[in-house]
């Protein structure tokens, strides 16, 4: 495992194989830093029409709003381009943070005072282990592993890196599987 | 005296449920655990491999257990959930008795003992042996499996000894025994990945088994399609190739409509047919006048949708159909399971590589728990109670005359009846919720108030436990050692990681003592799990589901033994039927005739609506352990009504709205959820509340002639407006069954 995270591990959303089922929300919760708070959530898109459901989890963007909006410095990104939840010592809980986000994801502890989001199972995937919500996930809507092995172990689909949002592109550490041959995702 | 000492409230006040969450911080100890425990879930037949955290005699969380082959890690809710069972408020942690007016009240276990055997003597020497009833379940072990069909009929020495999986695999296994000769899901679920048609009939998999949906999807990312048979559009329905939306009820004659078109279309396998099956000629008989116009007429499919079905599975290189209690809930519950088995021979696709067939079997045990003694016409190895041979051969491993075997007895809910007779005066329940699972609950309860004597071994205060006059605390999952047959036939071992807390005993221990007072102490002498899985190996050997050659080291060593497996150099038989020799009493594999006929209760003026039930992916069967587990009744706090929007126009309901549900057997209300995934004819109630929201108070109890499974997937009611919007979901407390 150690060898294999040298060889970059990825991680990878499936939107599609999501059965809506939260395991990745308790166990995320279960993680000692987190005191029982899912840095990772399911919604329903529209539960009138269908049972689709959507991940949202923090896509790690290689220029993260998040940490540009930030007047105290929080939020980091280390070496290996993870966005690390705000420093408790420096967050003010203005939620700027929460506001910037194109993809929705920080959200302001209210009884803490804090911002937090998923910082990849830092613990674990410096051990070599995945991270939690990728361990449990029951039908691997969310995978961790490499590109090569999920190019070949999902030939119908591609991961997909970069979004743009009006006039904004954002390319981000997390992949989302997309159609064959898609790119870019563009959201307007 | 079965009636409730107090009101409910009274009771839900000191037993619950109540939701157990984990502290902010965690467990004490979570972080620094003294061990991990391999073990597995104590929920479905999926049966995932999970590691247990221990910190001081208690379970502080879980760690996914990487290298277990079927899941590898991965669990669904309830798995990462599981470990809340533990350190429980709810936990009964001593015997208890029934006091009128006040509730229950602790006791000794000699005074528990000593009263229950008493009892049981009174009864038999006033009513005789068979007044005695027993119903036990299958989320036990298959030691325990054994040890309860022993108890009944060498300790308790009556007839009337059924399981909870009457309510689940029955029609399965008697539709599997008609064709097969044996009872055992035909592949393990590596087949499932690599065949290239996938038909689901009747599974809600992706709620009720997550874990097998990697596998469809494995078996879809290199081309295989997906045809799944459901009246809602589930999740794994939802991007399937091909959905087709059946009328709850039809389901054979869906099937037999694509047989006609296998038939029409010569997409058969004529030498497999003529040389290892028979019946071949009258089932078609029985479905040449069905045409697709007839069958849209009758399921509700379009023509096109059962014509497009057919022609991926006529022509389909390698498949694998799976079934579930969609298919199986139902009067005709072994016509539908013969009706798929015969799209299975028809083409001869099964005993090969990537060709696979079986029911997705639910509990955890549901496979084990079925083969060794726990049903009321079975013996160890599915051997039948009412062969001679088999008896004098149990008989002899249990060290008793034949003689003194009792019986054929009634059914789980055929004794139900017979206690609401008065035939039955006293009953053991241990791993069963009867007045929450069984149909029509209200009939339930009545039958359980005529009881003399009634006591219940559990670890929580059951919703059918408080009707009884002594609890027994027995033991979790995780307090005891043991093995258990996963849904493809896998025998994998459950480890005890803890001792039960307090004055509770292991189930093992109870049965036992009891045993031991009965007078039959020596026929129940074993030292460890091992040994009562060492009887249970001789007493399988040379029945159908042969464990002689399985050991608790080789199931060690191999992460699990596929049954059947005659002898200890045997490597246990991952997929059945390669060799051809199906253990039918003529070695074949025999197509049966299910010509459709109508559900129990077909909708009328009166009773207008289909009602449906199910389940929903954070709730585990009757609740009686998820209930108790905070997030996951948050997930899904309350039964709610699924309703087609043109089906709520109808009635001017809205989402929330609250609604009357009312059939012959009852009414309660539910809020409404208005969706466009379920079929405009049909309403659908999850079914794991008791009390006032109890979707149990409306099905019917008709049952399957052959298998005596309940029709709970259909019945009649209609819809009633209360002109109330339901309150806010999170104020709800339906999860304590008031």
């Amino acid at each position: 495992m150690a060898e294999k995270n040298e060889e970059k591990m990825e991680f990878f959303i499936d939107m599609q194989r999501c059965i809506g089922c939260h395991a990745c929300e308790m166990a995320c919760a279960e993680c000692e830093t987190n005191g029982q708070e899912s840095m990772i959530h399911i919604h329903y898109v529209e539960r009138p029409v269908s049972v689709m459901t959507t991940v949202q989890v923090c896509m790690h963007c290689e220029e993260p709003a998040c940490a540009n909006v930030c007047p105290a410095d929080a939020i980091s990104v280390d070496w290996e381009g993870i966005v690390h939840s705000a420093k408790t010592s420096h967050c003010i809980g203005c939620s700027n943070c929460v506001l910037a986000c194109p993809f929705g994801v920080p959200k302001k502890i209210e009884k803490a005072e804090l911002m937090m989001k998923c910082n990849m199972c830092y613990d674990r995937t410096s051990v070599g282990k995945k991270p939690m919500c990728a361990t449990v996930c029951p039908s691997q809507a969310l995978y961790f592993g490499t590109r090569e092995e999920i190019l070949e172990k999902r030939p119908n689909s591609v991961p997909v890196n970069h979004f743009i949002f009006g006039k904004e592109h954002v390319r981000t550490k997390v992949n989302l599987m997309m159609p064959k041959e898609s790119t870019i995702l563009k959201i307007n | 005296m079965a009636r409730l000492p107090v009101l409910p409230k009274e009771i839900i006040k000191q037993f619950g449920p109540h939701k157990n969450y984990t502290p902010k911080e965690g467990f004490p100890g979570a972080h620094e655990p003294d061990k991990l425990v391999k073990t597995h879930c104590c929920f479905c037949g999926m049966q995932c491999g999970i590691q247990l955290k221990v910190k001081d005699n208690r379970i502080v969380g879980f760690e996914p257990w990487m290298e277990f082959p079927f899941n590898e890690g991965r669990l669904c809710p309830k798995g990462v959930e599981r470990y809340l069972q533990n350190n429980h408020p709810d936990r009964l942690m001593q015997p208890l008795q029934r006091v009128e007016g006040k509730g229950f009240e602790p006791i000794t276990w000699d005074q528990a003992m000593e009263r229950t055997v008493n009892e049981i003597g009174r009864i038999r020497q006033q009513y005789g042996n068979d007044a005695i009833g027993m119903l036990s379940g299958v989320s036990l072990t298959n030691e325990k499996s054994y040890m309860i069909g022993k108890f009944a009929r060498v300790a308790l020495k009556t007839a009337n000894l059924d399981y909870n999986g009457r309510l689940c695999m029955v029609s399965a296994g008697a539709g599997n025994k008609k064709a097969f000769g044996l009872d055992r899901s035909s592949n393990s679920w590596e087949d499932l990945k690599h065949a290239r048609v996938i038909l689901i009939a009747g599974s809600n998999v992706s709620e009720t088994f997550p874990t097998l949906i990697h596998y469809i999807w494995e078996a879809r990312d290199h081309g295989a399609k997906l045809i799944v048979v459901d009246p809602r559009v589930t999740p794994i329905a939802r991007t399937a190739d091909l959905f087709l939306p059946v009328r709850p009820g039809t389901d054979s004659a869906l099937f037999g409509a694509m047989l006609k078109i296998l038939v029409d279309n010569d997409w058969l396998d004529h030498d497999f047919i003529a040389s290892h099956t028979s019946g071949f000629e009258e089932t078609i008989d029985a479905v040449k006048d069905y045409n697709l116009e007839w069958a849209e007429k009758i399921t509700g499919v379009p023509a096109g949708r059962i014509m497009e079905a057919a022609t991926l599975w006529g022509r389909a290189e390698t498949s694998f159909l799976l079934h579930a209690r969609g298919i199986e809930h139902h009067t005709k519950g072994v016509d539908n399971v013969i009706s798929c088995i015969n799209l299975v021979l028809a083409t001869g696709r099964i005993g090969k590589p990537y060709c696979g067939y079986g029911t997705i079997t639910g509990q955890g045990n549901g496979q084990g728990g079925r083969e060794h003694g726990h049903k009321c016409d079975q013996l160890p190895g599915n051997r039948d109670i009412t062969n001679p041979e088999h008896r004098k051969y149990i008989a002899g491993v249990w060290g008793i005359d034949e003689k003194e075997m009792p019986g054929k007895g009634l059914s789980a809910f055929e004794m139900i009846g017979a206690i609401h007779r008065g035939e039955i005066k006293g009953l053991i329940t241990i791993c069963f919720n009867p007045l929450v699972s069984l149909p029509d609950n209200n009939f339930v309860r009545e039958a359980l108030e005529k009881l003399e004597f009634f006591v219940a071994i559990d670890f929580f205060l059951s919703e059918t436990a408080r009707h009884a006059d002594i609890i027994l605390a027995g033991s979790l999952h995780e307090e005891d050692e043991g093995t258990v047959t996963t849904a493809e036939g896998r025998v994998v071992r459950i480890r005890a990681a803890i001792t039960p807390p307090g004055q509770a005993r292991r189930d093992s221990d109870i049965l036992m003592e009891l045993a031991r007072r009965l007078g039959v102490g020596d026929k129940f002498n074993y030292g460890s799990s091992e040994d009562v899985f060492n009887e249970l190996r001789l007493a399988s050997k040379g029945g159908t589901a042969d464990y002689y050659g399985i050991t608790y080291q080789k199931i060690d060593q191999n992460m699990g033994i596929f049954w059947p497996c005659p002898s200890e150099d045997h490597p246990g038989t991952p997929r059945l039927w390669e060799d051809r020799q199906f253990k039918t009493p003529d070695g074949k594999a025999h197509f049966n005739p299910a010509p459709f006929r109508p559900s129990a209760e077909p909708p009328d003026e009166a009773y207008p609506v289909i009602l449906t039930t199910g389940r929903v992916v954070s709730q585990y069967l009757s609740g009686s352990q998820t209930r108790r587990i905070g997030k996951l009744v948050d997930q899904y706090p309350e039964p709610l009504l699924e309703i087609h929007p043109e089906l709520a126009a109808k009635y001017g309901i809205r989402n929330r709205d609250l609604i009357r549900v009312v059939t012959r057997r009852g009414e309660a209300e539910f809020p409404a959820q208005v969706v466009e995934t379920i079929r405009p004819d049909t309403v659908f109630i999850p079914y794991h509340w008791g009390g006032k929201q109890s979707a149990n108070q409306l099905t019917i109890g008709a049952l399957d002639p052959v298998s005596k499974i309940p029709e709970f997937k259909v019945c009649a009611c209609r819809l009633v407006s209360t002109g109330e919007k339901a309150p806010e979901k999170l104020s709800n407390t339906a999860y304590q069954s008031f």
